[in-house]
């Protein structure tokens, strides 16, 4: 009476599918590729390959010059990957920094708990009582401007966010059965933060390292174009952007799209391979 | 009547947290500015040299300037507190009547900016959400990660190229037309001022609402009681209308509320792209040109704005979530 | 087999796409060649342990599982074959389920406005409410409630009422005795006996094989996401030779009124099921057969069974 057939009610779907892991292993492949060949395109153009050209100001996009030139004539696609790659060094400079005081902070604060904790927690709220802008600038008044103020603004205002996600992490980690055996032992709070607690937080780190650069690139460029950042004699982004507005009026477009909008590209690309790392890392995309 | 006092303490505790904030940013700032190079008597004076060694030595005597940092910093401490915010070294009028006008000005831009990002954040968010890997979701996030990578005065600089100078829709700086005075400025002029830097700053802070709403969307849609409620054969429309916008309005309300800093922030750059005189443009000149009296209080006026829309935040969530109010009550 | 069932699910199976480490991914089969039956007016227990899948059943009666859930097999409600259609048309209406707990209701409304959500009787949504509040015993201000706020007995009235708001014909009640104690089972046993009573027929999905024989008309042995038997209840009294399937056998010795001793070895995973029968790495009877071929559904002394042996 019970027949036994074999029917397939919805539709069964491709036996391989392309998955979210393969996506994101590819974008990350891509696009690290693309970062590199731009630092070592900039670091490739010589000084002297920005030289002024009078006879050709003000040339509008071309083959010879894809993103134009300005005012004296420099072509403004060197201009923009010396300027990239300026903003790409601090960039990861201050990513990195950043992501150091946020794991010495990050784990320090819940081993050492009582009033170390609470000092830390108390600093990450101070620095967030204040919009970053205008703490950079402060910053950067202090140190009389240039590239110290900068990068030590752009450090002072990345910190807070990835040591609150690392805090939080390490408050779990804590409370976990090895690490409490360990403390039981008698195994010293050092031991246990370099031992059980960081490997731990280390896809965080990484994660949270990455999706810090774009911020500190944008920062970088935003406080330079206001003039507390990078001198004008410097190739940066913030100052090419700067400068275009002397021409906003005069329909010399390509003077201020190119290099922001390569400014966002990189941004994009750096953005979106934080966030292809957490996806691979995160347990949940292992369903889908 | 607990439920009151829960309130109080609540309150009581924030306004400590606040007042140690506010002594401590005060301090830092001090140190800060006292670090930088700058010379308070040249940037009063200008770059003029018609004024005097001994003149300058004069101006530093009135103000004190040569007393030792410690004393300096207590003199202008207590005269913050007493009300005294010192004299603005560039408008040449008291530091808070400057602060002021200004911030009058950016409020109304950034009330606009917030309203609208806050609203077409949330719209998106919701509609991302419920179409959760289709083509409108993907376009939806795709623009949200490009905003999120746009620095806002580029975005202000592309808007003025296009919009002011290409087909002259809209003015292309300042506030007020030159050579009218503040007074005879009509509406109209005031608001077609207002639409292009409110409308940058508005689809900047559009990505981190619209974001955070769909995830939750999505977090809702795939939870426990959207499932009971499917299972008793509510429709995917009432289903939106009934669960999914409630659930994701608290949350998108109170970030709304958490994002007064990065509206500062995002205000600073787009008045100084679009020449609004506000408190944004302020901080850029006070900072350039060393104003150092108006660039303090202007810290501390931040800290207030950041730090009353955090606390609105937290408020609003015992307020409005029926699981915290009634809890209270019970 | 004169009486027609109103709701009978053939050979369900349903598997997910899995990530299992690094790129490798597998289909896992977490339901596989699943049987039931459904009858006006009598309780069916589903039992098997807890954590093996036994609510994707529910979900997929209900046409509510995940999109990425494939299944396969048929499911006929009154005779009729039901459509994905089908299915959003029923729930709700004809087939209700009964959730857990109170966290399957918003936590940001109010009970009684939920309720309301699901009549499509926009005019009387205040009345029935008001009146099935009433049946249960259930205050008028529980309406205003939001779930947070209700308390164990209100919660368990609540989802009841939920179910019942419809004229719906087959209930499921998904896990609706865990964490509860003695008298709160049999508050809850009393309440499905009394709705089936009234012609309804009853699918409680549960891991205590005991509640489920107090009440229950038959029993469906759950296991590795398949039903080894159906039984009826009266076959587990006394020795249980009336059984059919081997793991039925050793769960009803299992019991505490019984020999009390417990099965040994643990259900196969999703990832790792054995080839031929589902318990053949367990079973004390296993051939070569065994684990080579899939056993059938067969029917034996009016119950079924899946075993090459069974008797």
């Amino acid at each position: 009476m019970m027949e036994q057939v074999e029917r397939i009610q919805v539709p069964q779907g491709p036996l391989f599918k392309f998955g979210v892991r393969e996506k994101a292993i590819i974008a990350i492949g891509l696009f690290a590729t693309v970062f590199i060949v731009i630092l070592i395109a900039g670091s490739l153009i010589p000084e002297d390959s920005l030289d002024v050209d009078l006879y050709n100001i003000f040339a509008s996009p071309s083959l010879a010059h894809p993103f134009g030139t300005d005012w004296v004539g420099t072509d403004m696609l060197l201009r923009t990957i010396t300027g990239l790659y300026l903003s790409m060094k601090i960039g990861i400079f201050c990513a990195v920094t950043s992501a150091i005081i946020a794991v010495l902070l990050g784990i320090a604060g819940p081993i050492f708990g009582g009033k170390i904790d609470y000092v830390i927690s108390w600093l990450v709220d101070l620095v967030l009582s204040v919009p970053h802008t205008l703490v950079i600038i402060l910053v950067s008044i202090a140190c009389g401007g240039g590239l110290t103020g900068i990068v030590i603004g752009v450090t002072v205002t990345h910190w807070t966010s990835l040591t609150r996600v690392i805090r939080a992490e390490v408050m779990q980690v804590k409370e976990m059965e090895y690490t409490k055996i360990s403390r039981k032992f008698g195994k010293s709070k050092l031991f246990i933060a370099r031992e059980h607690v960081f490997p731990h937080v280390i896809p965080q780190l990484v994660v949270g390292t990455v999706l810090i650069f774009p911020h500190a690139i944008l920062h970088e460029a935003s406080i330079t174009f206001l003039g507390f950042g990078l001198p004008p004699h410097e190739p940066a982004i913030g100052v090419i952007l700067s400068e275009s507005m002397k021409y906003l009026t005069s329909g010399k477009w390509w003077l201020a799209f190119f290099p922001g909008a390569s400014l966002v590209l990189v941004s994009m690309m750096v953005e979106n391979i934080g966030r292809n790392i957490e996806k691979i890392i995160n347990q949940k995309t292992a369903y889908m | 009547m607990e439920k009151r006092s829960g309130l109080g303490i609540f309150l009581t505790k924030r306004l400590i947290k606040l007042v140690t904030l506010l002594v401590a940013i005060c301090i830092v700032t001090f140190v800060l500015l006292e670090l930088s190079p700058i010379d308070p008597v040249t940037a009063y004076v200008g770059a003029s040299t018609k004024v005097g060694a001994e003149q300058r030595a004069l101006i530093a005597e009135h103000w004190g300037l040569n007393k030792p940092p410690i004393e300096r910093f207590m003199a202008w401490f207590t005269s913050i507190i007493r009300g005294d915010w010192g004299t603005s070294m560039i408008y040449r009028r008291p530091v808070l009547e400057v602060i002021g006008q200004k911030f009058l000005s950016s409020l109304a831009l950034m009330a606009v900016a917030w309203t609208l990002s806050g609203v077409l954040g949330f719209v998106l968010g919701i509609i991302a959400g419920v179409y959760e890997g289709k083509a409108v979701d993907k376009v939806i996030r795709a623009y949200c990660h490009i905003l999120i990578s746009t620095p806002s005065f580029w975005l202000g600089i592309l808007f003025i190229m296009l919009f002011a100078v290409e087909l002259g829709w809209f003015p292309v700086a300042i506030s007020v037309p030159i050579g009218v005075l503040a007074e005879d400025v009509s509406l109209a002029d005031r608001l077609s001022h207002l639409i292009l830097p409110s409308l940058t700053l508005s689809l900047i802070g559009i990505s981190n609402i619209c974001l955070h709403t769909r995830q939750k969307v999505v977090d809702i849609l795939s939870s426990d009681f959207v499932l009971f409620a499917k299972a008793r054969g509510e429709s995917k429309r009432s289903i939106i209308h009934n669960h999914v916008i409630k659930n994701a309005s608290l949350p998108a309300i109170t970030l709304q509320f958490l994002s007064f800093s990065e509206l500062f922030g995002g205000a600073v750059f787009v008045e100084q792209v679009f020449s609004y005189p506000g408190l944004g443009q302020a901080t850029v000149q006070s900072g350039l040109r060393g104003d150092l009296p108006l660039l303090m209080g202007i810290v501390i006026i931040s800290l207030i704005f950041v730090y009353v829309g955090n606390m609105t935040a937290d408020l609003l969530y015992m307020v409005i979530d029926p699981r915290i109010k009634e809890g209270q009550m019970a | 087999m004169d009486k027609q069932p109103i709701l009978q699910v053939n050979n369900l199976g349903i598997s997910f796409s899995q990530y299992t480490k690094g790129l490798h991914r597998v289909d896992l089969k977490v339901i596989t060649n699943l049987d039931v039956e459904l009858y006006e007016g009598e309780i069916l227990a589903v039992v098997g342990s807890s954590g093996s899948g036994k609510s994707l059943l529910a979900h997929a009666i209900l046409g509510i599982l995940p999109d990425n859930a494939v299944t396969e097999g048929e499911i006929y409600y009154n005779g009729k074959l039901l459509t994905p259609e089908d299915m959003e048309r029923l729930r709700g209406d004809e087939i209700a389920l009964i959730p857990q707990s109170v966290n399957y209701l918003d936590p940001l409304q109010q009970v009684g406005k939920q309720i309301k959500i699901t009549i499509k009787d926009h005019e009387h949504q205040d009345e029935v409410v008001s009146d099935i509040f009433q049946r249960y015993g259930l205050k008028k201000e529980v309406e205003n409630y939001y779930p947070f706020q209700l308390s164990g007995g209100m919660a368990r009235k609540v989802l009841l009422a939920m179910a019942l708001v419809s004229d719906s014909k087959v209930i499921i009640a998904d896990e609706p005795t865990p964490g509860l104690d003695e008298a709160s089972i049999n508050e809850v046993l009393k309440d499905f006996r009394d709705i089936a009573d009234t012609g309804r027929a009853v699918m409680m999905i549960t891991h205590d094989i005991q509640a489920a024989l107090k009440i229950a008309d038959k029993i469906a042995i759950f296991y590795a996401g398949t039903t080894l038997e159906t039984a009826n209840a009266a076959d587990f009294e006394g020795d249980g030779s009336r059984l059919r399937h081997p793991y039925t056998k050793a769960l009803n010795r299992a019991l505490p009124s019984n020999e009390f001793v417990p099965v040994a070895g643990t259900q196969p995973l999703p990832n790792e099921l054995p080839h031929g029968c589902l318990y053949s790495d367990r079973c004390p009877k296993k051939t070569k057969k065994c684990e080579v071929e899939r056993p059938r559904l067969k029917e034996i002394r009016d119950g079924k069974v899946r075993c090459l042996y069974a008797t």
